[in-house]
């Protein structure tokens, strides 16, 4: 996938982002996970109009699911505050790697807020894919673009899950589900071109699963902390060694 | 509690109990990636922690699943996930091609070994 895509203007470039995430393989994703979290917010008697505010808003599917039945089961909102915080903690180095691609030198701040707040699992990495091949001031506007094609999605499978709700078939709604880790695992993968994302990707499947196994506190932050490190300070020792 | 605190209740929670927690490391990633350029070394190690946490988020979901996807065996989760993974590699790194034979081989492995 090497080569360029070029843009005459901002708004093609958006509208070519808005085109990708209609064509990305998140696109399904998103669609699987929002049934899901729609038929949750319905049957915890939460209105769809909370729902697509929440969508808008928190725009992290984990985040949504721990407020959503946090509230529904009557949580002590301390404790769904505390877990929501400690789900989102991976989106702080997801975006420290982002922006520097975004940014130009006449980048103003006020253009990174949206950039900074589309930033989610789905748009990270299909950005860090693309926007290498594109001109540096296309990329905000073709993120934005490609952002609010998946957060339109989002919001409109929220609906068809809202009012479908449990009308699934357990194996067809098992299905849906799957598709979260399975196109997370195969898209981190091909993006994984250097030797690090290889490292990082493998010791965080098998740091994860030793850690989440052994029920450790915090395991996801500890699995990313010591799978990232790990793996980069390998790269930095093979680097030198060349 | 007046009728217009309960109508605004939910909304009230999803701004400091959903938004705010949430929202506040996207707020200090913008904070502190001011000045970095991708090629600097913390953008890096960024990189590498991010996509391994993401990792770990995948090994979660597949050991631990939830709703009606862990009512699906975990021998057949993670022999579906391998199936998908492989056929990626040998589609020419496809993702499509490998999630819908992942997802296939799911869908048959539920069909014939569901609890």
């Amino acid at each position: 996938m090497s080569g360029s895509l070029t843009f005459n203007s901002s708004t093609a470039a958006f509208l070519g982002g808005v085109r990708s995430a209609f064509m990305s393989v998140f696109f399904l994703v998103l669609a699987g996970t929002y049934v899901g979290l729609g038929a949750l917010a319905h049957d915890f008697g939460l209105s769809v109009f909370w729902l697509t505010l929440s969508t808008l808003l928190v725009w992290a599917a984990p985040a949504q699911v721990i407020l959503i039945s946090g509230i529904g089961t009557g949580a002590a909102l301390i404790e769904v505050a505390l877990a929501i915080t400690l789900s989102a903690i991976r989106l702080f180095p997801m975006v420290v790697a982002l922006l520097p691609l975004v940014r130009t030198r006449d980048t103003r701040l006020r253009d990174l807020i949206l950039p900074t707040h589309f930033t989610s699992v789905s748009m990270w990495v299909e950005s860090l894919r693309v926007l290498p091949m594109l001109a540096p001031e296309r990329r905000a506007a073709f993120c934005n673009g490609l952002s609010v094609g998946y957060m339109g999605a989002a919001i409109g499978f929220g609906f068809v899950g809202y009012y479908l709700a449990a009308g699934l078939p357990p194996l067809l709604a098992a299905t849906l589900l799957f598709l979260t880790p399975l196109s997370f695992l195969i898209s981190t993968a091909r993006n994984a071109r250097m030797m690090m994302d290889r490292l990082a990707l493998g010791l965080g499947l098998g740091l994860g699963a030793l850690l989440t196994v052994m029920n450790v506190q915090f395991d996801l932050m500890w699995a990313g902390i010591g799978g990232g490190t790990l793996a980069y300070v390998i790269h930095r020792v093979r680097e030198a060694a060349t | 509690m007046s009728a217009a605190l309960i109508d605004l209740w939910p909304y009230l929670i999803l701004v400091t109990v959903g938004f705010l927690p949430n929202e506040i490391w996207r707020v200090l990633g913008l904070v502190l990636a001011r000045g970095l350029n991708e090629d600097s070394q913390v953008v890096m190690w960024s990189r590498a922690i991010a996509t391994a946490t993401l990792a770990g988020v995948i090994a979660k979901l597949l050991l631990f699943s939830n709703g009606s996807l862990a009512a699906i065996p975990l021998g057949v989760r993670l022999g579906a996930a391998a199936i998908g993974f492989v056929v990626f590699l040998l589609a020419k790194r496809s993702v499509f091609a490998g999630v819908a034979v992942g997802e296939m081989a799911l869908l048959a492995g539920g069909f014939l070994f569901a609890r």
